[in-house]
């Protein structure tokens, strides 16, 4: 899918939550080797989100920063989309919280996305048609979560917060998003039913036929679709459930470590789902500079993958004078703290039991 | 009685095999084994498939006319047989019985097992469900810990260490690397087994046999039959089944399965021969003490020192007595109810000289042996070279 006209990314930012629990720590609780676990999943910590913090704050703080560096005002906001698997309300948008908190209403559309963890790809690409058809000048992509992941699970290990926020528009670009495409299918990996407070996989068989048949496949596509190979990138930032996964996909398809390493947070703050890819394109973009070519898969479960051509404009330099914080800034904040404290912050026990 | 003898096989890969359903595993096996021996659907009279817990795995029971109804045969009789993990060893003696009693000339037997559609939880709590619900796995006995009580005993009894254990995984893998269908067809270092995640003390993830989707298959007939068909033939030389408590405790000795030894001691008397003339063996090794064990239950070795000649090289391919040539359970894979057919088709490659770059050398007899539960059941055949 190649945009009609020009169009890129104006602005972005993240945003992880500061705390962090160590492997070691969850394992110690369920009678598991937990640094064994994490050495396997190559995950060192993952962050935690405090009580007070969710998807709607996660948002807007990266959304905040993302237009501060955009140098746009609220009212040339035009949509936002928020891609999660973990919006605070099954009914009731995230995006209008948001976009009430960034005072963007009411003359903007917006709406929440849900594709496991690439629906903040999927906001990319609604935002990408909206502005190179001519019908927006400005919305903004979103890809947070606080996921979940049930006591005892597997999933414990990896679950984390996190999200990124893009500016999409024309006109002075930090980077081109040149093309894009995906490969959806129905493949059942990975889901939670309505109602459910915890979601159930697939075990090994999120792997294979699910992660890396997808990401494989739509990357190929890219390549197929834009007659460019991994020599012609300098970067590139895959979806990263764990430490493994990516660096596996990255070498099948043909990228080497130093090309994906950037953009791989997962080993310290664990698998921020729809936040992962976004975040990781960001710390690339931190460090890219003019000229760089980015290529952009992501991978939700259920399943698809949204791959993206992207290249860095010599705008990227100006980035530093907005005062933002740089992804290895933010998540270089980290506060460690125990099971115990990490079972109150994601409402595992409460007071009172309720 | 009349002799009998074995003139086709097939099997699939072994392994994840997400794509495809149990009836579409056991139709390739059965399907493959049919063109080996150069017959068709309708000229088989009799089809037994060997399946531990389809009911379990996949909801599914009935499943021999289920297979054969997919298979285009759906009027020719069929029965499932179970016995826990020797339902396939114990379906081709069914198979054989039939054809020896005079009657049915074509039988098909298969193995077929679907793992992989449960998690792999509830694919641990299956196989622990072939213990005793009653006395053990109700008291929280894994089908896991019950073997590791089993070496946690040898090792304190024989001296049997955490390195002889490992090695059987390491041959066995080496086996495997030579196999096109294995599961695992790569080589492994020991310290990586001895280095992997607990499972239950002493035996580690890479001590134990993995959870697969996987069927094989083979065809017999009357021996005097046999060299009318396509197929080289292979000729079931003996065959014996034991039986022992079914529960661990109580039985006198932990690790000696009296069901093996009282399996083979049969085998080997119905095939008039002893442990000495057999030229390579296909042993139960869903975890690495188990083929310890059996190679002594068998008569390969004294009891207590299996582990000692497994790390001597004493089982290895190019030995006296190359055991698990196919990667065994362990690398090649455990497809559970399908397993004692699995071996079956490695003893007749190796006895047709047709076993590829792990071939031993010209073998006249072959043992396979496949243990149900925590050897409750045993069974045992003796498979013989044609010539």
């Amino acid at each position: 899918m190649k945009p009609k006209e020009e169009v890129g990314i104006k602005g972005y930012a993240g945003y992880v939550p500061k705390y962090r629990i160590k492997p070691k720590d969850i394992g110690e609780v369920w009678g598991e080797d937990g640094e064994v676990m994490g050495r396997g999943l190559k995950i060192e910590s993952k962050s935690v989100p405090a009580p007070d913090e969710d998807v709607v704050t996660i948002s807007t703080q990266a959304a905040k920063w993302a237009m501060q560096r955009a140098d746009i005002d609220s009212d040339e906001i035009d949509a936002i989309y928020v891609g999660s698997e973990s919006h605070p309300y099954a009914v009731k948008p995230t995006a209008t919280i948001v976009a009430a908190s960034l005072a963007a209403t009411p003359h903007l559309t917006a709406a929440d996305y849900e594709f496991a963890c690439k629906a903040g790809t999927a906001a990319f690409q609604t935002c990408m048609g909206l502005v190179s058809s001519g019908m927006i000048t400005n919305g903004i992509a979103i890809g947070a979560d606080t996921s979940q992941g049930a006591p005892g699970d597997a999933l414990e290990y990896s679950t984390a917060a996190g999200g990124a926020a893009y500016i999409i528009g024309a006109g002075d670009l930090l980077a081109k998003l040149k093309h894009t495409c995906s490969y959806t299918t129905d493949t059942p990996d990975f889901w939670r039913r309505e109602g459910k407070k915890y979601p159930e996989h697939g075990g090994r068989f999120t792997g294979k036929p699910a992660y890396f048949k997808h990401v494989t496949n739509c990357t190929n596509k890219l390549f197929e679709e834009t007659g460019k190979g991994p020599e012609d990138f300098d970067y590139a930032v895959f979806h990263q459930p764990n430490g493994k996964f990516p660096r596996k996909a990255a070498k099948k398809i043909g990228f080497s470590q130093e090309q994906i390493e950037p953009g791989l947070l997962v080993t310290r703050i664990g698998n921020t789902y729809s936040g992962a890819v976004p975040l990781g394109l960001a710390a690339t973009l931190d460090q890219a500079d003019p000229g760089d070519n980015i290529l952009v898969t992501g991978y939700g479960s259920g399943a698809g993958s949204d791959s993206f051509d992207i290249e860095v404009t010599k705008n990227i330099k100006k980035i530093k004078d907005h005062k933002v914080p740089t992804i290895k800034e933010i998540i270089s904040e980290e506060e460690f703290i125990s099971y115990s404290i990490y079972a109150k912050f994601r409402e595992k026990i409460s007071a009172g039991g309720e | 009685m009349r002799d009998v003898a074995i003139i086709g096989v097939g099997e699939t890969r072994l392994g994840e095999l997400w794509d495809k359903s149990l009836r579409e595993l056991g139709i390739e096996a059965g399907l493959k084994a049919l063109k080996d021996a150069g017959l068709k659907g309708d000229e088989v009279e009799k089809l037994y498939v060997g399946n531990m817990s389809a009911g379990k795995l996949i909801d599914q029971e009935h499943i021999a006319p289920l297979i054969a109804d997919y298979a285009g045969i759906s009027e020719v009789p069929s029965t499932r047989v179970e016995s826990g993990s020797a339902s396939g060893g114990i379906a081709l003696a069914e198979g054989f019985k039939a054809v020896a009693s005079g009657m049915e000339d074509i039988v098909v037997v298969g193995g077929a097992e679907k793992m992989t559609d449960v998690g792999e939880q509830e694919a641990k709590d299956i196989l622990s469900s072939t213990a005793d619900q009653e006395w053990e796995t109700v008291f929280g006995a894994t089908f896991v810990s019950l073997y590791a009580m089993m070496a946690r005993y040898h090792m304190e009894k024989y001296g049997t260490t955490k390195d002889q254990l490992a090695q059987v995984a390491v041959k066995n893998h080496s086996n495997a690397a030579k196999n096109p269908n294995a599961q695992f067809p790569r080589e492994i270092k020991k310290e990586f087994v001895k280095n992997a995640p607990m499972v239950a003390d002493p035996l580690g993830m890479f001590d134990c046999a993995p959870i697969s989707d996987g069927a094989a298959s083979v065809v017999l007939c009357p021996a005097e039959r046999a060299e009318s068909f396509h197929g080289k033939p292979v000729k079931i030389a003996g065959i014996g089944q034991g039986g022992d408590y079914m529960s661990v405790h109580e039985r006198k000795h932990i690790c000696t399965m009296k069901a093996t030894e009282r399996a083979a001691k049969k085998a080997y008397s119905r095939a008039g021969i002893g442990p000495r003339d057999i030229d390579f063996a296909e042993v139960h090794d869903n975890y690495t003490i188990t083929e310890i064990m059996s190679i002594e239950d068998l008569g390969f070795f004294k009891k207590g020192e299996g582990g000692k000649a497994t790390e001597e090289g004493k089982t290895d391919i190019n030995s006296h007595i190359p055991i698990n040539t196919s990667g065994g359970l362990k690398a090649k894979g455990r497809p559970v109810g399908a397993v004692g057919l699995n071996q079956a088709v490695e003893a007749v490659l190796q006895l047709r000289e047709d076993a590829g770059e792990r071939q031993v050398n010209e073998p006249r007899y072959g043992l396979i042996h496949n243990i149900g539960g925590t050897g409750a059941s045993s069974i045992v055949h003796i498979l013989k070279r044609w010539s």
